[in-house]
């Protein structure tokens, strides 16, 4: 019966080859997950590990700590974009929540309805893996491999995120929809990031939706379907049942599968028209 | 350097102060908190992050307390409100405008609540709304409706006093206020000191299960630390409670099958170590799995399973109210609406858990719990006991929300057997799973309802049948199934009515008491229904209201006559200017929306409602005492329990008032069924009434005997002194000296005790008599905008116009009716209990700070004959007209009907869709 909270990876990785151990970071998950069970008593506590914390640039673009909070990426100095992934670290529960939870843990948790995955899947992050082994390095999207199943092996963790630089003048934005206004689980989200050309239109859309499939995917279609398109127009532009072809969702108690489909559209077109900064129709 | 630190200390500082501990791994920061540091200001309404009653600041920041592993607290700075209200300016400022906006009702949420509104002013001393609702996202308040603490934060530091001296009418600050803001106030975990045996209840996986207990014995001995195991071998009187006389049918225990998923089977005994250790999952037994029926419609087949002997067909029991000839008026109506009306079950979501603590003291028992009927508690307990009349005092806990159900028992019957089998005091706290899979819920209801009206616009029959969801037992399903026939009119004339309610059982939680008692699902058929024949008729929804309305003289639906007191159209007057805005507004709105072609459309729309004050053709008395002691201390016994609402205030300022001293005169003695008086239960808007009734008269009976011991006039003041009162005529001033006269047994040289009982009399076989002896009226309007596209219904603002007779505290009137208000919306938006899926608040979802928008309250006085100082009862009435105002701001906006509540998003967005084809 231990806890231990190591300062360093390697301390880290040492505990988690040594034998089962539950993982925490944040508590946001490991806690509710629970319900009324008592706590398992043996855990490892990272968030000591000041290499799995911050936000930093590296020569090809930024590594996010696995342990850091959302609120710090909330308040860091990021381009603009980033800006879906604060508007979706924003989301994350309350402010008590994101001053605890860890964009790891949100990932880890690989819940459909995570809000920090469509963002960073825009940004097209990259999880780095670490265990005592060595590193490596996949894609979010394979990463994610299912509901709550993460391509985690065994005495690995998380060690952070690996965003390459986002193309240059990229705007970015994020649509939540739920039942109320706060601390909500999304009955869908869409984060997206575009660039626009000179003449503005569209030169690149990267769109991607959560909580509509047991991960949350891009939509290529759509991404293509967009290029040249100008931005005046993206509030009325008409999405097709093919381009949301990848999305698979289900009836649940928050919202039924058709009205999931159904809304992803409009918010497709919100998030597109916040990033590129057309006002919503009937907002003046 | 190492790492392990199981056995090793966690240091950290607790408000300023450094402490140091060993955490257990896994151990909560809140645990370590309220159990090791003392700091049970820290308050737990979920264990899961989902209310934020546990906030803290760890470095300035707010965390949730339940949420972070102990450790990680080391070497960082912890504040919690009890210092932040004392040692920091934002935090005084806070406090004090908290208790001047009445900011704290129940006062459960308030910790967090101010803790971080501190992080947040800290940060930004004059924040805007917008930046105080992002910063209070995190903290669920049931009972505000939380505009009361926006305008806290947004005025502390220059909040002004609310004036008065505390004579009825005046807007004082509450009583209890300041223990609330300071964390002060002991809720039903609160009470146990650390290291009290602990318990939990073993609960039915199933709705329907038979099952067999295991070896218990060899399950306790392997065990350390476990001290007893209880079922109902162990039940010494009878295994049953309830509420109703005729309808005690739910066992503390279940014996041999269960009723619901979540029902008791047995209860586990033991030190904390071991019950940190425990579970549940481990206990000894074996499950079968039963068929099991959920609905109304399942519970009504032919072949369902029966849930009770003598209740054929599942039906427990029916309720009925017939006048005129209904058929026969809607047949020869000029129009009609007919409508079928569904709603679920909504979870009361009081933020504290139902807890308490019990121990035995000189061959008694003594339970402090949340509650709101302490002597009903306490029968109940002596039933379940088999012990004699006065064997149990109950000393209810202050109870952080409670809203109808904590009228039944539920904590209490395990705390009183395990404190009684084991002689050591014990406590138990309901998790948030458990207190949402067992307490009471509000009935689902599936409504059939006609009316009709001449072409005059005068209503011509009305025929109601509602069929309720009242689960597995009995609970208040009687009183739901009485109440609501006599409410289905709604505050109108109907000459021609029928209205029949049955109540169900399914395999479901108990259905019991929920602010309306089953008259908030009826009125949202009645005042739907209404908005559509309004239409056929082509007059305006107002004035078609205001020409049926009751009014003095006229026979209510139980051929009840009003000489006075009826104010329903001062209700609609009161309304009217609003309403004309919030249609134009709307047109307005929608004109441009549908010219740019944006998504979102407003609608205004509006409901009224009745509510009965006091229990229905019973007597329900409330009795007040008071004394003055030698030294001149005003005492008043005041056992209207205070759920938050402010009866500790409103009974006082009547009896100060009574009397004619300050209210700062007197002192509080709460409920405690040794020595305060039974002022009945909290429940029915019944205590600003029958108790402030008991409240005047007691007061108005000890200044009978001062001023007949002085020879006074009633025209005389009093005042009272050090040791003396002083009564003053003209220019003539006693002293009527007090150490002179001689104490009772309870230290009182003056002392007054009335009782007060509505006068009522029995409904007949078609329910006619006078059910009460007062109603209260009041009258809705939202203007609500819908996000066509995505189906979202946000209200923009509400104006609540209620008639409460005369406003004793006109601040503590607001409370209620943002509160009524907040919670009728969560009914109409967002709000369903489904067994087995939104048992916690993460996915039963409740209006959080940013769902509530303005609310303007008119406060009608139209006086009623039998209330004290004209007063009527409030805090039911409130929500009834919100859920329909809303459904009718939404036809009004989309052109939907939605006869179904909640309305959620993905509903909204379907009938907008259906409506298009
Ligand atoms: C009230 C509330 C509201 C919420 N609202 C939202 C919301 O709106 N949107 C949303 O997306 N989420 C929400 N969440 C979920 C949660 O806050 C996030 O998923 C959070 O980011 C999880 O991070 P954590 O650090 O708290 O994880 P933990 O609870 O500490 O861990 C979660 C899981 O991940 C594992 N883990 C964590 N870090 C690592 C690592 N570095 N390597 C390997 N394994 C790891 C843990 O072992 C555990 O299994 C909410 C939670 C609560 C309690
Ligand atoms: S008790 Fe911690 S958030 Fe509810
Ligand atoms: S005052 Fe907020 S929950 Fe009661």
């Amino acid at each position: 019966m231990a806890y231990s909270a190591p300062s360093t990876l390697q301390g880290a990785l040492s505990a988690l080859a040594a034998g089962p151990v539950a993982v925490i970071a944040g508590g946001t998950d490991f806690y509710p997950g629970l319900r009324d069970a008592p706590a398992p008593t043996d855990l490892l506590d990272i968030t000591g590990i000041a290499e799995l914390r911050g936000i930093a640039r590296t020569p090809t673009g930024w590594r996010i700590g696995a342990c850091t909070r959302w609120s710090e990426i909330v308040r860091a100095d990021l381009p603009p974009a980033f800006d879906g992934l604060k508007a979706a670290g924003r989301e994350v529960g309350s402010v008590q929540i994101q001053n605890a939870a860890t964009v790891a843990g949100n990932l880890c948790n690989a819940s459909p309805a995570a809000d920090g995955v469509p963002p960073l899947l825009t940004l097209e992050a990259e999880v780095e893996l670490a265990s005592d082994r060595g590193k490596r390095r996949l894609p979010l999207g394979e990463f994610i491999s299912g509901v709550r199943q993460v391509a985690l092996r065994p005495g690995e963790l998380v060690a952070a995120l690996h965003l390459p630089d986002p193309p240059a003048g990229a705007r970015a934005g994020f649509a939540k929809l739920g039942s109320r206004r706060y601390m909500v689980i999304s009955i869908a989200m869409v984060a997206v990031l575009v660039r626009l050309d000179g003449a503005g239109a569209i030169a690149e859309a990267r769109i991607a939706v959560g909580a509509c499939s047991p991960v949350a995917r891009r939509l290529p279609a759509l991404e293509v379907m967009l290029a040249g398109c100008p931005a005046a127009r993206l509030a009325g532009f008409d999405i097709a049942p093919a381009h949301l072809e990848p999305l698979a969702p289900i009836d649940d108690l928050r919202g039924t599968a058709a009205y999931r489909l159904d809304a992803v559209a409009e918010l497709c077109r919100r998030a597109l028209a916040e990033a590129v900064g057309v006002a919503e129709r009937g907002d003046g | 350097m190492d790492e392990r630190v199981a056995a090793a200390r966690t240091r950290f500082r607790l408000n300023g102060a450094p402490v140091t501990l060993s955490p257990v791994p896994g151990e909560r920061l809140s645990e370590v908190l309220r159990e090791r540091l003392g700091a049970r200001e820290v308050k737990i309404g979920c264990n899961a992050g989902d209310c934020g009653a546990c906030t803290v600041l760890v470095d300035g920041a707010p965390v949730c307390a339940c949420l972070m592993p102990a450790q990680q607290a080391e070497g960082r700075s912890v504040e919690t409100v009890a210092a932040l209200v004392r040692d920091d300016r934002h935090g005084r400022a806070l406090a004090a405008a908290f208790q001047n906006r009445a900011a704290a009702q129940c006062g459960i949420c308030t910790p967090g609540m101010i803790t971080a509104a501190v992080a947040l002013l800290r940060a930004d001393p004059v924040p805007d709304e917008a930046a105080i609702m992002d910063a209070l996202n995190g903290v669920l308040c049931r009972c505000t409706g939380y505009r009361a603490i926006i305008a806290a934060v947004l005025e502390a530091g220059r909040s002004p006093l609310p004036g008065g001296a505390g004579e009825v009418g005046s807007a004082v600050r509450r009583l209890d206020g300041a223990a609330k803001v300071e964390g002060r106030e002991a809720y039903g975990d609160d009470i146990a000191p650390p290291g009290t045996l602990e318990m939990r209840v073993i609960r039915s996986p199933h709705p329907r299960a038979r099952f067999a207990l295991g070896d218990l014995d060899t399950f306790l001995a392997v065990r350390d630390g476990l001290e007893a195991v209880l079922t109902a071998a162990d039940v010494p009187g009878r295994n049953a409670f309830g509420t109703i006389p005729g309808f005690i049918d739910q066992p503390v225990f279940a014996e041999a099958e269960t009723r619901f998923r979540g029902e008791a089977v047995a209860a586990v005994i033991g030190t904390p170590e071991a019950m940190r250790r425990f579970d549940p999952a481990d206990f000894p037994v074996t499950w079968t799995p039963l068929p099991a029926v959920a609905t109304l419609a399942e519970a009504l087949a032919p072949e369902a399973p029966q849930l009770h002997a003598g209740r054929a067909g599942n039906v427990m029991c029916e309720g009925f109210v017939e006048c005129g000839d209904p058929e026969a008026a809607l047949a020869r109506a000029d129009v009609t609406v007919e409508g079928r009306f569904r709603s679920g079950f909504v979870e009361h979501a009081y933020i504290e858990p139902d807890a308490g603590y019990a121990r035995m003291r000189d061959g008694r028992l003594e339970v402090q719990a949340c509650t709101q009927a302490p002597v009903m508690d306490r029968e109940g307990l002596e039933d379940i006991l088999g012990m004699e009349r006065g064997s149990v005092r109950i000393v209810p806990s202050a109870v952080g929300g409670g809203f109808g159900s904590k009228l039944d028992l539920s904590v209490q019957p395990y705390l009183a057997l395990g404190a009684l089998t084991t002689g050591r005091p014990v406590r138990l706290a309901y998790s948030r799973i458990e207190t949402m899979q067992v307490t009471t819920k509000r009935h689902p209801s599936d409504i059939l309802l006609r009316i009709g009206a001449r072409r005059d616009g005068r209503l011509c029959g009305l025929s109601f049948a509602g069929d309720f969801n009242t689960g597995a037992y009995a609970s208040w399903g009687p009183t739901v199934a009485n109440r609501v026939p006599v409410h289905a009119s709604g505050p109108y004339r109907v000459a021609d009515y029928r209205a029949e309610a049955r109540a169900i059982h399914t395999h479901c939680p108990p259905s019991g008491a929920f602010r309306g008692f089953g008259v908030p699902q009826a009125a949202i058929a009645q005042e739907v229904l209404f908005d559509e024949i309004a239409e056929k008729l082509d007059m305006d929804p107002l004035e078609f209201r205001y020409l049926n309305a009751l009014e003095n003289g006229l026979p209510t639906v139980c051929g009840q006559v009003f000489e006075q007191g009826v104010g329903i159209r001062a209700c609609l007057d009161a309304l009217r200017p609003a309403w004309t805005a919030a249609r134009d507004e709307a047109a307005a709105f929608n004109a441009r929306a549908a010219s740019d072609g944006g998504p979102r459309r407003k609608g205004a729309g509006l409901a009224c409602g009745w509510y009965g004050c006091g229990n229905t053709s019973l007597p329900n008395p409330s009795t007040i005492k008071a004394g003055i002691r030698a030294d001149g201390t005003l005492v008043l016994h005041q056992g209207a329990m205070d759920v938050g609402q402010g009866a500790n205030t409103v009974i006082a300022q009547i009896f100060a008032t009574a009397l004619g001293v300050p209210l700062g005169c007197v002192t509080l003695v709460g409920a405690d069924t040794d020595v305060t008086p039974d002022a009945g239960k909290t429940s029915a808007s019944r205590q600003t009434y029958v108790s402030g009734n008991a409240a005047r008269l007691a007061g108005a009976a000890l200044r009978a005997d001062i001023l007949m011991r002085c020879n006074a006039s009633e025209a005389a003041r009093i005042a009272l002194g050090a040791g003396a009162v002083e009564v003053t005529e003209g220019a003539r001033t006693q002293r009527l000296p007090l150490g002179r006269l001689p104490p009772d047994a309870e230290g009182y040289v003056l002392r007054a005790e009335e009782t007060y009982d509505p006068p009522t009399r029995p409904l007949d076989a078609s329910g006619q008599g006078v059910p009460y002896a007062q109603f209260g009226y009041a009258a809705h309007l939202v203007l609500v905008e819908v996000d066509t596209a995505l189906g979202h219904v946000r209200p923009q603002r509400f104006t609540a116009a209620h008639d409460v007779g005369r406003a004793i505290n006109p601040l503590l009137v607001e409370g209620q009716v943002h509160g009524g208000i907040a919670q009728g919306m969560g009914m109409a938006l967002m709000e369903e209990y489904l067994p087995g899926l939104t048992e916690n608040l993460h996915d039963y979802l409740i209006p959080t700070v940013g769902d509530m928008p303005p609310v303007e309250t008119l406060i009608v006085e139209e006086p009623d004959a039998h209330g004290p100082y004209g007063a009527k009862g409030l805090g039911e009435h409130v929500l009834i007209p919100t859920a329909p105002a809303i459904l009718n701001a939404i036809r009004h906006a989309t052109g939907c009907r939605l006869r179904a509540v909640p309305v959620t998003p993905d509903r909204m967005r379907a009938a907008i869709l259906e409506r298009q084809k």
